[in-house]
């Protein structure tokens, strides 16, 4: 259970970018988890929720994208989804493939609304 | 709405300080592994015999990871090599800043080989990279040989596995074939040493795995590219 620290790492993350933008507040940001990356999304949001109550980024929404493990056939060059473990290339039945996704833990992006536009203090629900 | 692009690992502090170990070790040719398990399946019982078997003025250190006490560094300091106790206090894993810290009063200059021995547990610790140069699962038959698959990511990125506590084989059913074959699912063309830290069996082959790493490390002629 490691979460709680990946979730802070994103909250500073956030703050850091932020100073960068003093004129607006951020809505949302965006991770990459890999599905080989040891971490569980969900623990991930409770954890990132529960960080964020009766704080000034309370509002702020996370979104994560699950990313699946790939690989790529060094024989044919074919990039293929793993499913069950099965690394052989799907086309030409290799055993020689290489991962090249499905291990990430990255922030993608950041969403910020300048202050005292009209969605300002709105949360999605 | 502005949508800024971040384009950055969620860890990056912690691979910052990574990345500067790695390069000290490397500049002082120091082979670092990162050993990992769960909690009880031999990594101590596999430092022991291996610092039993190294010549006494081999250059080798140890950091060792728990939660609580200096149980693991008192029984590895027998062997007279530098050894410190990291206690995290509650932590589930060791982070880069912890091996930093810790590395603070050691100088590198003097180190060949440095095991980090993580805290027990087969999920948390594969997030943090700590500078290593590779990182060793050990897996113990009484287990189950189904491990690999229920915690992909530690067996995905780790250069060797050890099957351990061997000499348990004829009383715990534990298909060795299985378990090899589950992290070679995982993890295509892993290597795998078997052995058992009581009674020595296999202790050889993961010797000549040291070896064969510590001497790649010290030329890494064929490590290019």
């Amino acid at each position: 259970m490691h979460e709680m620290g990946i979730a802070s790492s994103v909250l500073e993350a956030v703050r850091t970018e932020m100073r960068r933008y003093p004129e607006s507040y951020p809505c949302k940001v965006g991770v990459r988890i890999g599905e080989m990356a040891a971490i569980d999304p969900e623990a991930l949001r409770f954890c990132f929720e529960a960080m964020i109550l009766d704080t000034d980024l309370a509002s702020i929404e996370l979104a994560i994208e699950v990313c699946p493990r790939r690989h790529r056939c060094l024989a044919c060059g074919h990039e293929f989804v793993v499913h069950d473990y099965d690394c052989s290339c799907p086309k030409c039945s290799s055993l020689g493939t290489t991962c090249i996704s499905g291990d990430e833990l990255e922030l993608a992006y950041l969403e910020v609304e300048q202050y005292g536009s009209s969605t300002v203090g709105a949360k999605s629900t | 709405m502005d949508r800024v692009p971040l384009e950055r690992k969620v860890l990056s502090e912690n691979d910052r300080i990574a990345a500067e170990l790695r390069a000290r070790f490397q500049e002082h040719n120091v082979l670092c592994l990162n050993i990992i398990s769960s909690p009880g399946s031999g990594k101590t019982s596999l430092l022991e015999r291996t610092l039993e078997t190294l010549p006494r003025h081999d250059r080798v250190a140890v950091l060792t990871g728990d939660i609580q006490t200096e149980n693991d560094a008192n029984r590895l300091k027998r062997f007279l090599f530098p050894v410190k106790q990291i206690t995290t206090g509650g932590t589930c894993h060791l982070d880069a800043r912890m091996i930093e810290r810790h590395l603070a009063d050691w100088p590198l200059e003097d180190l060949d080989l440095l095991f980090i021995e993580n805290v027990g547990n087969l999920v948390c610790p594969s997030s943090y990279d700590l500078g290593e140069a590779a990182k060793v699962v050990v897996l113990s038959v009484t287990e189950g040989e189904d491990k690999p698959l229920k915690y992909p990511s530690i067996f995905f990125k780790s250069d060797l596995m050890v099957l351990s506590k061997i000499d348990l084989l004829p009383y715990v059913p534990f298909d060795m074939n299985a378990a090899a074959e589950n992290a070679r699912k995982v993890h295509p063309g892993m290597e795998i040493v078997k052995v058992s830290c009581l009674t020595g069996n296999g202790l050889h082959e993961w010797m000549t795995w040291l070896e064969q790493r510590r001497s790649a490390h010290k030329s890494p002629v064929e490590a290019v590219s």
